[in-house]
Order: C-alpha cells, then structure tokens, then sequence
C-alpha cells in the first residue's frame, strides 16, 4: 500500500495520513445520531462509508475535519485530534461537499485560487499554473472563468474535486459525489476518486450509498445504519454480506404484493 | 431556551466574533482589496439614499421648528434647532438605521446564504478563518466610512433646513441668518458627539449582522429570518446604544 502523496503539482512527496475514529458518539438534543462508531482509515486507502440516508454519515465525515464536535470519544487524524484548529494547520485536509460548496460570487478560477492566494503558496504566475494543472485534471480548462451557477451538476462535481485537489491534500472526503448524477457522470466521478488515489496515493473517504461506486473503488466499507457501524470489511466481503439488514440495503427487492411503507403502518 | 438566555447567548457569541476578527489585524495588509470594495458597498451605494433622507429630515425639521416658533417668536434659532438635532442625534441615528436596512439586511443574507449553502464549511475545512475574510474587512470599512456618511448627512439636512427656511412664507429667514445662528451657538464638539455615536452605531450593526448570519442554520427559510432578525436587532441596538452614549458623551 502506498504511503506517500507524489504531489501533481510539485516533485514534493507529501505522507498520506490515516484516521482513527475511536467510540464516537454525537447527539443533537435527545436525537443521538452516532453511537460508538469505531474504525481506522489506513494511509493511503480508499475507504467508502456507506449506509441510508440520516444514518450519519454526513455528520461522521463533518467530525473528521472538525466541523462537529464529538458528543462523546475521538477522532484522530494523523495521530492528533480533529476538533482542534492546529490539526488543520499541521494536516491539510480537503473535502468535497455534496453540492459542490463553490463559492457562488467567485469564478471557477477564483474559487480554485483561493486556498492558495490565501496562504500564500505561491506567486499569482505560480497560482496561475497550480489551477490550470488542476482543471486540466478534470477536463475543466474552458470552464475557469465561468460562475458557479452557469455549471452543470457534473460540472460544479468536478470543480469541488478540482478545488480539494488544488490544496495538494494529505487527506481527501467526498460527500455523496455521485448523488444527483446521471449513471455516466457518476462512473466519470467513480473513475476520478480511483485515479487521484492511484497516481497521487491521497487517502480517501468517501461517503455514499452508491452500490456501484462502492464495489468499484472502495478498498474497504463501512456500513452505518441508526448511528451504528453494523459492518467494516472489505469490498470483497461486502459483496456476500450475512446481515439480512445489509443484503437488504445493498439489493433491495421491490415486493408490490407486501410494499415496506405498509410494513411500517401495522 | 428562553428568550433571557437567548439574548445573552448572542452578546456572548458576537463578543467571540468579535475577538476573533481582530485577531486577525494583522492581515488587513493583504486585504485591502476586500477593504475597498466593502468601503465601496458600505459608502458609496449607501450615498444617495443618505442624501435623500437628510435633506428631507432637515426640511421638515426647519418646517416644524418655524411652526413653532410662530407662537413663540424666536426664529431666528431655526438654524440653531436643525444644526443640533442634526449633528447630535437625527444624523447619526438616521445613517445607522439606513445602514441596519440597506447594509446589515444584505450582509445578513450573504452569510446567511453562503453558511446554509456550507460556503461557510469549505472555508473552514481550508483552513480559511470566515472572520478574517468576511467579517474583519466589512468592520474596518464601517469604521471609515460612517464618519464620511455622517458628516454628508449633516451637512445635506442643514442645507436642506436653509432652503425651507428661506421660501417658506412665514419662516423666511436667510441663509445667511441661518447659519449665523448655527455657528455662534454650535462647536465642532457638537459634531464630533454625532461621530463617535455614529461609529459605534455602524460599527454594531456590522458585528450584529455578521454575527448573526453566519450563525444561521437550517434552508432558504432560515435565510429570511436572519435577515429580519438582524434588521430589528441592529435596530433595537442603535436606539438602546444611543441613550447610553448620548448619556456617556454627555
């Protein structure tokens, strides 16, 4: 397993990082949406989160870069604690949110210019080259002086990816980055993920309930459902689960004759 | 929460915002580009709805005190009366409420927008501190240009008091007898008390207003209601903030 970055914007070989997540459990209120979720991300890996909508997944991805707070246990990435700002200064982190988060009022350009102009990476001439490179990744060189809101949904997908790429990132998450794509868009996206973790060794967490995307990508699974992590494994693994609850999730049998929305009336 | 602690958790949560935007002062340097287009934002487009306003506030300030002073005589103090309320109170007061309404309203809605949008979350996960770009160069710009407002505030609403003065008929006073008055009886004290009020009224609006859209959380709803929310703050603020100004400053 690789355990170095070979940074596409510089000779600089950057580590890769891993995650632990160790008995997290966060509430809001009285809902407890995680509940003593353990596992570890090896450097290098692509890890994909899998489980229903409102399982949490979201919520897990957000405690990894710090914008949640655990209720209860730890995150730690690279050894030191997510929640605090110095793990963001010392572990460069980048995620990829599921609408995209594109700054509306900055062009494609500036939205990739950003993070480098405000930590001062380079020189504008040097700004200049890092971004190209990176919309040339993603096929998105004639789309740099458009605005958000004139890209399609692929598009604004991509340029999410373009932007996280940009901050030569030790640490990738990607929310939902097939969800409101059509099937080709979503392989293209799929493919994308592989690519930047065969040729960069980035590691990646990507949460998704993309079935597909899972078993093509995902070197191993996590499946959360109600807030628990009811499986860790394999790809592999996962394509013969033993749970009735994941076989479910996983194929869903469309029963006209005793439909589940009835099941949950009686 | 009851409204008690509700009130106390924004004061303490705009004094953090606060704290945290002027850590970042030292950046200011590289942010003048941001600086001038909120100057730009704050003053300029703000100019001429001021203007309009004051005029008027001083024309019918004028109008009343010659009202006034029709049963009771001294007219001469016309000038006196408008330069006054200008200068200490209706000229500061007026600029930050227009500024709670034009400048706050807007402001609210963009941090509002980007936070439910998770603009707010990207900036963060890039390790882009929101008050350092967001909030510390639209508090610097309110800073300069409150006192520029201000002052045209002033100076528009006395002129437009001297024009009613002059051709209304049982007011007639020249403009010259106006300002006569105005000048023998008011210092520039009077108009630097207008200014430092002024200063903290723009200046609270804009923390106010910042604060409150970037604690917004839920969908588009939730955008709306922070902007009213901020408005009536700001507005509740400036009049609250103003008697114990005035009172300090006097």
């Amino acid at each position: 397993m690789a355990t170095g970055t070979t940074n596409p914007f510089s000779a600089a070989t950057i580590p890769a990082v891993g995650v632990q997540i160790e008995g997290l459990s966060k509430s809001f209120g009285n809902l407890e949406v995680l509940r003593d979720v353990s596992f570890n991300v090896e450097p290098g890996e692509i890890f994909v989160l899998m489980g229903p909508s409102g399982s949490g997944k979201s919520v897990l991805l957000k405690h990894i870069v710090g914008l949640e707070l655990p209720s209860a246990g730890r995150v730690l990435v690279d050894g030191l604690d997510a929640s605090s700002e110095d793990t963001r200064e010392q572990v460069r982190m980048a995620m990829v949110f599921q609408a995209g988060a594109l700054f509306n009022s900055l062009s494609v350009y500036d939205n990739l210019a950003l993070y480098l102009r405000e930590h001062r990476v380079a020189n504008e001439a040097g700004i200049r080259d890092k971004v190209m490179r990176a919309l040339q990744i993603l096929s998105l060189d004639n789309a740099a002086q458009k605005f958000p809101s004139e890209l399609s949904g692929g598009m604004r997908k991509r340029v999410a990816i373009s932007r996280a790429l940009v901050m030569e990132p030790q640490l990738m998450l990607y929310d939902e980055p097939t969800s409101e794509l059509d099937p080709v868009m979503g392989a293209t996206i799929a493919e994308i993920i592989a690519t930047l973790k065969e040729e960069y060794h980035v590691t990646s967490i990507v949460v998704s309930h993309d079935r597909d995307l899972t078993l093509a990508i995902g070197e191993r699974v996590g499946i959360l459902m109600g807030g628990k992590l009811l499986f860790l494994g394999t790809a592999a693994e996962l394509r013969s689960p033993k749970d009735p609850k994941i076989a479910d999730f996983l194929s869903p049998k469309i029963d006209l004759k005793n439909p589940r929305f009835k099941q949950l009336e009686t | 929460m009851n409204p008690f602690t509700r009130t106390l958790e924004g004061i303490g949560s705009t004094v953090l915002l606060l704290v945290k935007a002027l850590s970042h002062l030292p950046s200011m340097p590289r942010q003048f580009g941001r600086f001038v287009d909120q100057c730009y934002l704050i003053g300029y487009t703000t100019l001429p709805i001021v203007a309009i306003l004051s005029f008027f506030i001083g024309s019918v300030l004028a109008l009343q005190a010659g009202y006034a002073a029709e049963s009771l005589g001294p007219k001469q103090f016309i000038g006196l009366l408008v330069g006054l309320t200008m200068a200490r109170e209706l000229g500061p007061v007026m600029v930050a409420v227009l500024l709670a309404g034009r400048v706050g309203s807007a402001i609210a809605a963009e941090l509002a927008s980007m936070k439910v949008y998770q603009e707010i979350d990207a900036l963060v996960t890039m390790n882009i501190p929101p008050e350092r770009i967001l909030v510390l160069p639209r508090l610097l710009a309110v800073l300069v240009m409150m006192p520029v407002l201000t002052i045209i505030a002033d100076l528009v609403g006395w002129f437009g008091g001297a024009i009613v003065a002059k051709y209304t008929d049982f007011i007639a006073i020249e403009p010259a007898s106006y300002f006569a008055t105005m000048r023998q009886y008011m210092d520039f004290g009077d108009v630097l008390n207008g200014l430092i009020k002024a200063e903290c009224f723009g200046f609270v609006v804009v923390l106010v207003c910042c604060n409150i859209g970037l604690n917004t959380r839920g969908g588009p709803r939730e955008i709306g209601a922070s902007v009213t929310k901020a408005v009536v703050t700001s507005l509740i603020s400036i009049l609250v903030l103003d008697y114990f100004v005035t009172k300090a400053l006097s």
